[in-house]
């Protein structure tokens, strides 16, 4: 801030707030004006702002982490695909020898009267028949993460397309597609789901499949689950698209690329899309954490993944009646659900803040309250107002348009 | 208007028609009526298949099957779900109500706290409450509810059910207990840090004192309300009413519900001997409710001088909680009955079904039946609709907090708590109105998920079941009254957005 010429300030006329600010050089962000608004605008394109304010949102930071480890978590000891991973247990569905009635060799000091940490031979338990735990968790989390991201794109696809066509062309495509997607939203998405899991569950036979082929089917049952419920997704993207497309087209730059003979494809991919980014990257991520409690839902009821694949869900059903006996059967493929989706949520939660032109860097209430005690008496009272104003800028307007929870 | 609401419904029998064709024509292919047949062992399978299919009428083609379902939904007759040979109508109206009856008390408590704590949070906007708040909301939205209510099973049920066999207070729990609500009192009410301090102290108190109060003196084996139960929530509901709708200033508005607390005090041993000597009935209950709401009208209107409105309201809310108080007095008084009866054996709370068979007892006995089976599903359905009504209202607050007419009620020298009140939480509120009524009519569509963990032989349940056993009727039953519902509930929030915000034009 204070290297900078102050005719490149945008704010002019905003010296005496700067003379405050120059005072709190202490805390490099501690006022709700000034010194991050002044970098953020200094030469940076939307795509470093929005980066930049992404990373300093601690909730997506710590979203971000969780699901990255979780992911080298699993693909580093189950493997991916036909690489092995690294646990000894790679064959996940074999039975084996119930040792010590199948109780958990994960310690952690201080945690379920462990003393030493220890990780053993079988960290989360086995079941009745001597299955690994963990192998089976580490196999839901990929099944769970791969149906996350398949679904989202599948979802993606589709609610961009018909949203991005409908709004564009608006007319009788426009009615036609918005019909559609009537037809689609006004079921429950469990109840559409099912159906769907139903559906899929049933191919084999309506195929007069071979043993092998109803194998095949059955081995990637999560690919073809996440095709039929991307399809049922992905109606909230394609209405939020719409309303943004039918805003986008009234713009200049518009009529100036249709006036320089862009066509109407070019239109739509090069300068309508990037305008729309912020709303398709926010909500396909709140999709992805429906996504993964979905899979759940619709596995718990028997609509889903089943073997030879696995699924969190399925773990839950499998294992809700042991509770009493092996609880430890139970609590790690749930705590792992709530990890992913939870993950999915605070990106998306830090990914909407990012996108918000309204959004400034936010000091908390006591970082405010340092400030103002900091500030020379006579200053220190304005700069307080100003500050809440500041604060006040993130409306909670973009909140109301979040997620709801369907499956109940 | 007319033309608005036509077009409205043309096009919800449209969509309602051309949803009824597809899925008609994916279930056909998703389901197997033939499946058990298909691996049987016996001799004659292809004479059993034939049957069948003669029987389901599977060798002609769907579309027939469905415009044959379409005359027949049209006649009224719903079908039948042929593996029990069960007709759809007489399912459907046990279905509905043990959903509603379900769904209806979670649906309440969960709008109410819900929205209570989004409201705070959005006053208490980036504190260390707020930022609580909104990370708790966010992981009971990941939450998956099969999972949570097995735990809620394992921890409450069976948990309370064991302590009351064998009641050893466990000190640790009780502590952390009420370390969290001084905290939460605390963070809520904000303020400097003395303040903060001052409430801390008082809340971990009293909630320490009510919990040890209730363990040890043998309360929670024997829970009853009694005279000085009724008496403290009537008090503590007007004086709490007032504080934050009227002021404490306004002695009227004071006085009326005060009053109103009274009248429900002093009637309440009269109300006794009325339990003992007519046999009860919903409907006489909800006529006492009336009775009750009406009498506090009556008090607010006689106190109330020029600005009646205020403590008609206040009284009347004082009136319904009493109301409530006096009834669930007289329900826990069943309760050691309740507990000791054969069918129950001393574990109360029930984790499966919506009531004990066989229970028998009279009319407060079944309603206690009822409660205790509720317990488990509605803290399930509660905790994780919380957060969605959470998030929702602190946007709506945050937003209204930021108009220009908040500015100008504070530069004027509104007191604050006028100006949340008054200006403020009105206006939040109106988002609301395209939320609420959209739950409270799907919520006949049932739970799917929770009624499956609980065993409610509710909608949701019926769906899922006839699904299961490929049975198409039901099915189709339950997609056209869900989808009809949703159709109506977004008609109904629509036109209710229109009315009571004026800036909203229904137009065709």
């Amino acid at each position: 801030m204070s290297n900078q010429d102050p005719r490149l300030d945008p704010r002019l006329g905003a010296a005496p707030d700067d003379a405050v600010t120059d005072d709190l050089s202490a805390e490099e962000h501690g006022r709700g004006e000034g010194v991050g608004e002044a970098k953020e605008v200094e030469g940076l394109s939307q795509g470093q702002l929005v980066w930049r304010r992404f990373i300093r949102h601690k909730g997506a930071m710590f979203g971000l982490g969780v699901l990255i480890a979780v992911m080298l978590l699993s693909t580093l000891t189950m493997g991916i695909g036909p690489i092995p991973g690294l646990w000894h247990v790679q064959n996940f569905n074999s039975p084996g020898d119930v040792l010590n009635g199948g109780t958990p060799t994960l310690q952690i000091p201080g945690l379920f009267g462990g003393t030493t940490f220890a990780i053993g031979e079988h960290p989360f338990g086995q079941n009745n028949i001597g299955q690994d735990m963990f192998a089976l968790v580490m196999k839901g989390v990929q099944t769970s993460l791969f149906v996350m991201f398949c679904l989202s794109a599948i979802a993606l696809l589709v609610g961009v397309t018909v949203g991005a066509l409908a709004g564009y062309y608006r007319g009788v495509l426009d009615q036609v597609l918005m019909r559609i997607t009537d037809l689609v939203i006004t079921l429950p998405v469990i109840v559409l789901g099912a159906v769907l899991g139903k559906l899929v569950g049933i191919l084999p036979i309506r195929f007069n499949a071979t043993p092998e082929q109803t194998l095949a089917i059955n081995n990637n049952m999560p690919l073809i689950l996440s095709v039929a419920l991307g399809l049922v997704l992905w109606t909230s993207l394609a209405r939020l698209v719409r309303s943004e497309f039918l805003g986008l087209r009234e713009r200049e730059f518009v009529d100036a690329a249709r006036v320089a003979g862009a066509s109407d494809w070019r239109i739509i991919t090069k300068h309508m899309l990037p305008n729309a980014v912020g709303v398709i990257i926010v909500n396909t991520t709140l999709l992805m954490s429906s996504a993964v409690t979905l899979e759940a839902a619709l596995s718990y009821l028997n609509f889903g993944i089943r073997p030879p694949s696995v699924s969190l869900g399925y773990l839950i059903t499998e294992n809700q009646g042991a509770f009493a006996t092996r609880p430890w059967l139970f609590w790690w493929p749930g705590l792992f659900i709530v990890l992913l989706a939870l993950a999915a949520n605070f990106i998306g939660d830090g990914l909407r803040d990012a996108f918000d032109p309204r959004m400034r860097k936010i000091p908390s209430a006591r970082q405010m309250r340092l400030a103002t005690h900091q500030l020379p008496a006579d200053q220190g009272v304005p700069t307080a107002a100003a500050g809440a104003t500041a604060a006040s800028e993130k409306s909670g307007a973009s909140e109301t348009d979040g997620p709801t929870k369907e499956e109940r | 208007m007319i033309r608005f609401l036509a077009r409205r419904f043309g096009l919800a029998l449209g969509t309602l028609l051309a949803l009824s064709f597809l899925m008609y024509g994916v279930l056909n292919i998703a389901m197997d009526p033939l499946d058990d047949l298909r691996s049987s062992p016996s001799l004659n399978r292809e004479a059993l298949m034939e049957a069948r299919i003669r029987q389901l009428g599977l060798d002609r083609p769907w579309w027939e099957r469905w415009w044959q379902w379409l005359l027949d939904v049209f006649r009224g007759d719903f079908g039948e779900a042929w593996r029990s040979g069960q007709h759809v109508n007489d399912m459907l109206v046990g279905a509905i109500q043990t959903s509603v009856q379900l769904v209806f008390s979670a649906t309440l408590i969960a709008v109410l706290v819900g929205v209570t704590v989004g409201l705070v949070s959005a006053l208490r906007q980036y504190t260390a409450f707020d930022y609580t708040i909104t990370f708790v909301a966010f992981v009971m939205y990941a939450l998956p509810v099969f999972w949570f209510a097995v735990l809620l099973k394992q921890f409450g049920a069976i948990g309370v059910n064991d302590y009351l066999n064998n009641p050893v207070v466990n000190w640790p729990a009780l502590l952390i207990v009420s370390v969290i609500s001084g905290l939460f009192w605390a963070g809520a009410l904000g303020g400097n840090t003395r303040r903060k301090l001052i409430v801390f102290g008082v809340a971990f108190a009293v909630t320490i004192g009510i919990l040890a109060y209730a363990l040890l003196s043998g309360w929670v084996e024997n829970p009853r309300l009694g005279f000085v139960g009724v008496a403290v929530l009537g008090i503590a509901a007007a004086v709490g009413m007032t504080a934050v709708f009227a002021g404490m200033q306004n002695k009227r508005a004071l006085y009326s519900a005060l009053a109103t607390a009274v009248v429900g005090v002093v009637l309440y041993m009269p109300m006794q001997y009325f339990f003992y000597y007519v046999p009860m009935s919903d409907l006489l209950a909800l006529g006492l409710l009336v009775v009750a709401i009406i009498v506090g009208a009556a008090v607010g209107w006689a106190f109330g001088g020029p600005d009646r409105g205020v403590s008609i309201r206040g009284a009347v809310v004082v009136a319904i909680v009493q109301a409530a108080a006096i009834f669930a007095d007289r329900v826990l008084q069943g309760w050691q009955l309740y507990v000791n009866a054969s069918v129950i054996g001393g574990r109360p709370i029930a984790t499966i079904g919506s009531q004990t068979p066989n229970l028998g007892g009279d009319y407060w006995i079944t309603q206690l039946d009822k409660a205790t089976h509720l317990v488990l599903p509605t803290i399930a359905l509660v905790v994780i609709s919380f957060a969605t009504y959470t998030r929702y209202q602190r946007g709506a607050m945050l937003e209204v907090l930021n108009q220009d007419y908040i500015r100008t009620a504070r530069a004027k020298g509104l007191p604050e708590r006028v100006v949340i009140v008054r200006h403020a939480l009105r206006n939040a509120l109106m988002p609301l109105a395209s939320v609420v009524p959209i739950d409270i009519i799907t919520m006949i569509g049932g739970a799917v998920l929770t009624e499956t963990i609980f065993s409610w032989a509710g909608m949701g349940r019926m769906f899922v079941n006839a699904l299961m056993l490929s049975e198409i009727d039901p099915v189709m039953i339950y997609i056209m009254i869900t989808g009809a519902l949703a159709m109506i509930a977004n008609l109904a929030a629509d036109f209710l957005y229109a009315i009571i915000d004026p800036r909203i034009r229904v137009n065709a």
